[in-house]
């Protein structure tokens, strides 16, 4: 059977939400377990090299990691006195809520399996129960896609995945880099390319700054962004990085690797402008980044209430502590809208202490940086036009290899208009990530031309029976342990 | 599979050596490098072709997300290359059905 790890408070994710918020609650006094699927804390957005080889970091390329510091003393202080488990290399694969009963007010049963299945992994613990009363879920997210001719090429990677390599490893993926898409989190990625040697051909924006004109109330309200973008700018200068807005990659060149990239100018609702095309060759890492998208399977689990957030993306509800529309089930970080690092451990911070059962004081800071994050999503938007952009072949499922044209032909002949409708049609979606990457376009596409997915659409991709690929073996295990 | 050279390293102490094999071929990764990592820096950027129109695929996400980078490490089959640390030893194999599996 299963070893079960009890708590009072159950955090998922070691990012700057979840360490926040295990730090909160162990603070506040309760006994809290803290489950990561990475091998050692920070998330994706405080990746570093593997402290068993570097155990001194210097934080080069990354934001806030002072912050990341504080949080890890306060955490590792935490461990040390008994009152954070930690469980890092463990997905969970399925979480359920204890019904409350008389005399007891339920809690939350977390299922988990090894990250990786490989033995000689030092942080692989073997498949864990975790109990606890209350939950704080604090995921995060990764880079939202869509898709483009040729963009299943080796070589073609997330912006995220480029700086995840790079903040990992500790070298680069290739020499000659094209990045685009649209929102600030292309500028820190090409910074750090350029910083580490390679050489960035461009940085293409699909937007424009004119865009954020309309917005400059909130932007001003958090000026650490703007003296961020005053470093990115001096770093493009230095390396001479060209920043071209309101251009796009209309195509990805290359037979088995990625060559080069065709781009071309787009008007504001993302048509392209005929005659503004123009190739990138000798191209060897293409990174695209259409700002984020929140990992919703955990909370989508419980049933929660959700909304679409200002970026077109399916998130959480939650009130001013954090809490979900499920009592004692606690989000923070992007599943409550994506709005960064600061956002995320402020919010942590919030829903660690509120779990704990401590008092939580509204926050100027969250609000502030929230209305920063509004702003930045109205101004870097999907264009609408994006769907032009594809070629009936293009592959938009890169699991199970459904193209743009198996998509619309579902639509238009056999009226799937929604994710769920279009996965049980043409399989996009039912692949390896189950619908993680092209989950956000496919919802796109059963819209329609020129429209947004709704609310239904992109739960219904976002529902997945298994939060993580699992062993026949714990399934079966499930079974005995539940009788 | 394409072979591309990879970046220069940055501010990263890059002593020591470890000994990995992919497809049978020896390797030489650093320590502390994920699987992915010790490929791409090796030349190798594919190591897996789809099973309908045999592309090939190598690292995307590089989180952990998209599952394109799966590989066998010590016999156990799909286990992502993005996420899992070289050790010393490890026998990698990809899956490009019609190259047979080198790159």
């Amino acid at each position: 059977m299963t070893p079960i790890v009890s708590a009072d408070v159950a955090v998922v994710g070691a990012g700057p939400a979840g360490l926040a918020a295990a730090v909160a609650a162990a603070e506040s006094g309760a006994a809290v377990v803290l489950v990561d699927a990475g091998a050692q804390p920070g998330g994706q957005f405080w990746r570093h090299r593997p402290e068993t080889v570097a155990p001194e970091q210097d934080g080069r390329g990354h934001h806030g990691w002072p912050t990341y510091l504080d949080l890890r003393a306060r955490f590792d202080a935490a461990r040390g006195r008994g009152r954070i488990t930690y469980l890092p290399g463990l997905q969970v694969w399925m979480a359920q809520q204890i019904h409350p009963v008389q005399g007891d007010d339920g809690g939350f049963t977390l299922r988990t399996t090894p990250t990786a299945a490989v033995a000689a992994l030092e942080a692989s613990v073997g498949s864990q129960t975790v109990v606890a009363r209350r939950l704080v879920l604090g995921p995060g997210g990764y880079d939202r896609q869509l898709p483009v001719p040729g963009w299943d090429l080796p070589g073609v990677m997330a912006a995220g995945g480029i700086q995840a390599f790079i903040k990992a490893n500790g070298i680069l993926p290739g020499q000659r880099f094209v990045i685009a898409g649209t929102g600030p989190f292309l500028l820190p990625v090409a910074a750090n390319i350029a910083e580490a040697g390679g050489k960035v051909l461009a940085v293409l924006e699909s937007s424009s700054p004119t865009a954020w004109l309309p917005h400059l109330r909130a932007a001003a309200g958090v000026p650490e962004k703007a003296l961020e973008g005053a470093e990115y700018a001096a770093v493009f200068a230095r390396h001479r990085v060209p920043y071209r807005t309101r251009t796009i990659v209309t195509e990805v060149l290359g037979t088995d690797h990625v060559s080069g990239v065709k781009t071309a100018k787009v008007d504001a609702g993302g048509r392209v402008r005929p005659g503004t095309e123009r190739v990138y060759e000798d191209v060897d890492v293409v990174g695209f980044g259409w700002g984020f998208t929140p990992q919703m399977e955990l909370p989508l689990s419980f049933g929660i209430q959700t909304r679409l957030d200002a970026d077109g993306s399916l998130v959480g509800v939650v009130d001013e502590r954090q809490q979900s529309s499920v009592p004692g089930l606690f989000l923070a970080g992007e599943v409550t809208g994506v709005g960064g690092a600061t956002l995320a451990v402020l919010e942590g911070l919030a829903a660690g202490t509120a779990a704990a059962g401590g008092t939580v004081s509204p926050e100027k800071t969250a609000a502030r940086h929230r209305r920063f994050a509004e702003a930045m999503h109205l101004a870097h938007p999907v264009p609408p036009a994006w769907q032009d952009w594809l070629a009936p072949e293009t592959i938009v499922c890169r699991c199970e290899e459904v193209t743009a044209r198996q998509l619309t032909d579902a639509r238009e002949s056999l009226g799937a208009r929604d994710a769920r409708t279009l996965k049980s049609f043409t399989r996009a979606g039912m692949g390896w990530c189950q619908g993680r990457v092209c989950g956000f376009a496919a919802a796109c596409l059963g819209a329609g031309p020129g429209s947004a997915p709704t609310v239904e659409s992109l739960s219904g991709s976002a529902k997945r029976p298994l939060a993580a690929p699992v062993g026949i073996g714990e399934l079966a295990a499930l079974e005995t342990s539940d009788n | 599979m394409s072979t591309h050279s990879s970046g220069e390293t940055w501010s990263v102490n890059t002593q020591g050596a470890v000994n990995v094999s992919f497809d049978g071929r020896p390797l030489v990764a650093v320590p502390g490098q994920n699987i992915g990592a010790a490929l791409v820096s090796n030349g190798i950027t594919a190591w897996r072709s789809t099973r309908k129109n045999a592309r090939p695929r190598g690292l995307f996400c590089g989180i952990g997300v998209c599952f394109d980078c799966l590989v066998t490490v010590d016999g156990e089959a799909n286990q992502r290359a993005c996420l899992v640390e070289v050790q010393e030893g490890m026998e990698i194999e990809g899956s490009c059905a019609d190259r047979g599996g080198r790159a």
